[in-house]
């Protein structure tokens, strides 16, 4: 019988102090609280959770392991379909996946899912690593193209299934958006992100890393000369999109991706390290997804003034429920309904200002949110050193455009399908670079199909 | 970690370096770029590409220390070793995949300005190894800064040099020659300009005049250089592009020459800003001159 007591709180470090530091914002549960907040689950016959999860996670059951205080077990439950569970249970947003569809949220709340997730997964980086059973070469190579969610799912089936793989990452760390674009105080890069990777390499996946795919290597040389069966692209989501606004250029204007490679990949708020970051006093970002959340909560933290500016509502932010709430917590200014028509620059260039329009909410697009319209005559400035856009990504060409066969859709993504295989035989592809900027979890799972389709593909030879 | 091969110094503060770099050297082609970064904490530097020799596995790149970080890279020494050295960035010189008998056609000016001599040599190597013969002028700002000009010498048709002070060659600028020769009678169908921002910004408005197609060769701030960060977006023709996935080659006559230079410039202002600023503070008093706003 389910324990019928309100949502185990979790222990968070304190906005104000929090909104100086890098450090983790969550703790997690620890044991006590999380077979506590375990005892909430209903196991429904028909859980609504796992339906809602994009790899469908078996959630009541690693609940009810976890719950009996079998750890190991819940981690195999989880497992079976994740391989990234104390990222996945750090950066999904379960408000609308799992936790959005349990039936105690009706009422009241859902169980913490994303949170026990996250408690097995660092449980299984602390007690439990992969068990390295001596697996048999198949003699079959598999190349994968980019070490970021997809890359590491699909290498670490493949690796288990017998094949031998290497990953190609082209920046000089491993993770992709692990390391370059979500910040420390999210996603701890040491305690969490390189435990994963280490585990992969025990499995016995090699990991190059200054190879960009399309300049330095090709998929034809990897597959011609370098005698690869089969080729995983995981490359990521691509180049960052700007407004196209006058003064976009001026100084002081730089792309989310800029700002967080610079803080994140580069440590760029470290006084060690040599990389330049700029944030002024006041730093205005446009967006309202997590990425934009990532860049206002990274300029508060390195002393600025920050504020959100989104166009439409508060309810149509796409980031996640845990991230809108904590940057409020920690003092940033959310100004929705709102959006640039131009940056001000002073007489050298530098950004002074941004100018925008009020917005009204008209009819639903066809995203089914409502369409952000304009009040005519309602533009105000607001005056500011950097204006960060977070507005998304377009393809990167370069895999694209040098390798023959492989077709990309309108926009320049891959074209794939459900199973990761593209238009020329033996290359796979998944994650961002298939769908354009999505998650952790669908790119997790989309690397996993494709290590399925991958492994299909060389044992029956088509 | 890449090895340093060889080391030279070829002028005050710029340095010759070849490192060992097989996957660079196998896919390099002439007009295209690296990034380096020197140990943990480096940042991650776009150098172009001066030198490649894919039988040996190396690349040669030349740098001049004009920060920490320049500085940081030419301190190490042959046997020692640099973190990351990711490549070749960027699009080739587009003569590269022109049709050969239309290229040997085709009379070539290059015009090299300081360091920016260095990634002219592998594209007139090129060109004079399939048959076309290129003419060079190299500039710098006198006899000692002048890098390259003997191996320029053996690759190129002519060579002419410039010197601010004319301690070697013609005395003045590289578009005053430039001129010149033309005014002489010299034709070109291409001028290829690499050095300095500034320098490139007026062969372009020279060759504008004479209606003489120009490239020129991008050095921006990158971080990544895949084309993930956009710090190199530059205004081409009006619209954006990213020097290190569109470029770094770009037509001289389209790009806006003021608006990469003040960009260029973005973060060198905060170091010299940052700097004063921990000067001031360090001598105990508030900031009154505005530096800290």
């Amino acid at each position: 019988m389910a324990n019928r007591i309100p949502r185990v709180p979790v222990r968070e470090q304190d906005p104000a102090i929090r909104a100086t530091n890098f450090e983790e914002v969550c703790y997690g549960y620890n044991l006590e609280e999380a077979t506590l907040e375990a005892s909430r689950c209903l196991h429904c016959k028909k859980p609504r959770c796992v339906a809602a999860c994009p790899v469908g996670i078996n959630i009541p059951g690693f609940i009810a392991a976890l719950h009996e205080g079998d750890l190991r077990g819940a981690a195999d439950i989880i497992a079976n379909d994740s391989s990234l569970p104390s990222i996945c249970g750090r950066v999904c947003p379960q408000e609308s996946q799992c936790e959005g569809s349990c039936v105690l949220g009706v009422k009241g709340e859902p169980v913490a899912i994303g949170k026990l997730e996250r408690f097995v997964g660092d449980w299984k980086l602390d007690n439990a690593p992969e068990t390295v059973e001596e697996i048999p070469h198949n003699g079959k190579k598999v190349a994968i193209i980019g070490s970021g969610p997809s890359g590491l799912a699909c290498a670490s089936d493949l690796a288990k299934a017998g094949y031998e793989v290497k990953i190609f990452e082209a920046l000089h760390k491993v993770g992709g958006v692990l390391v370059y674009g979500i910040p420390e105080f999210r996603l701890p890069k040491d305690k969490i992100v390189a435990r994963e990777i280490d585990s992969l390499r025990r499995l016995g996946v090699e990991i190059e890393t200054d190879v960009i795919a399309g300049r330095t290597v090709t998929i034809d040389s990897l597959m011609n000369e370098e005698g690869y069966d089969a080729v995983f692209i995981g490359s990521g989501a691509g180049l960052p999109r700007f407004m196209g606004i006058p003064g976009e250029n001026y100084n002081g204007v730089v792309s989310a991706n800029e700002f967080l490679t610079r803080a994140n990949l580069m440590h760029a708020y470290d006084g060690e390290y040599d990389t330049p970051i700029y944030v002024g006093q006041r730093v205005v970002v446009v967006g309202g997804g997590n990425v934009a959340m990532d860049a206002v909560r990274t300029a508060k933290r390195l002393g600025a003034n920050a504020t959100i500016v989104y166009r439409r509502s508060e309810k149509e932010l796409p980031a996640r429920q845990e991230e809108v709430h904590h940057a409020k917590e920690e003092g940033i200014e959310f100004k929705m309904l709102n959006n640039p028509v131009e940056v001000i620059g002073d007489e050298k260039g530098w950004v002074k200002a941004v100018r925008c329009i009020r917005m009204e909410l008209g009819e639903p697009d066809a995203s089914g949110r409502r369409r952000p319209v304009e009040v005519e005559g309602s533009e105000f400035e607001i005056p500011c050193d950097v204006v960060i856009m977070a507005l998304g990504t377009s393809p990167n060409p370069l895999i694209a455009a040098t390798t023959d066969g492989l077709e990309t859709d309108r926009r320049g993504c891959i074209v794939a399908n459900e199973e990761g295989v593209t238009t020329r035989k033996g290359v796979f592809a998944g994650g961002d670079a298939v769908t354009g900027a999505a998650t952790v979890i669908l790119a997790m799972g989309a690397g996993r199909k494709a290590a399925k389709a991958i492994d299909q593909y060389i044992k029956e030879g088509k | 970690m890449y090895a340093i091969l060889e080391k030279k110094c070829l002028a005050e503060g710029i340095w010759l370096m070849k490192i060992e770099a097989p996957r660079v050297a196998h896919s390099a082609k002439p007009g295209q770029f690296i990034i380096v970064r020197v140990d943990e904490h480096g940042e991650r530097i776009p150098l172009t590409i001066s030198d490649f020799d894919p039988a040996e596995g190396s690349v040669t790149i030349v740098t001049q220390t004009i920060g920490a970080s320049t500085r940081k890279l030419c301190a190490k020494e042959v046997g020692d070793s640099i973190a990351d050295f990711a490549g070749p960035l960027g699009h080739p010189s587009e003569f590269v995949k022109c049709d050969l008998e239309e290229l040997k056609k085709r009379r070539y000016i290059f015009i090299a300005g300081g360091v920016g001599t260095a990634p002219v040599y592998p594209q007139v190597k090129w060109l004079h190894e399939h048959g076309v013969q290129a003419d060079v002028i190299i500039g710098a700002k006198n006899r000692d800064m002048l890098i390259y000009t003997e191996k320029m010498k053996a690759v190129a048709g002519n060579l002419y040099i410039a010197t601010d002070d004319g301690s070697e060659g013609f005395k003045g600028l590289v578009t005053q020659l430039l001129e010149k020769l033309i005014a002489e009678g010299k034709e070109y169908d291409e001028c290829v300009a690499i050095g300095p921002m500034i320098m490139m910004k007026f062969v372009a408005l020279t060759t504008k005049k004479y209606n003489l197609k120009t490239t020129v060769s991008l050095n921006t701030l990158m971080v990544d250089g895949t084309g993930m960060c956009g710090a190199c977006r530059v205004t081409v023709g009006g619209k954006i592009r990213f020097t290190c996935v569109d470029g770094p080659e770009f037509d001289g006559h389209e790009v806006d020459f003021n608006e990469a230079m003040r960009r260029q410039g973005m973060y060198k202002t905060q170091e010299q800003r940052a700097a004063a600023i921990a000067a001031e503070h360090a001598a105990g008093h508030e900031c009154r001159i505005g530096l800290d706003k």
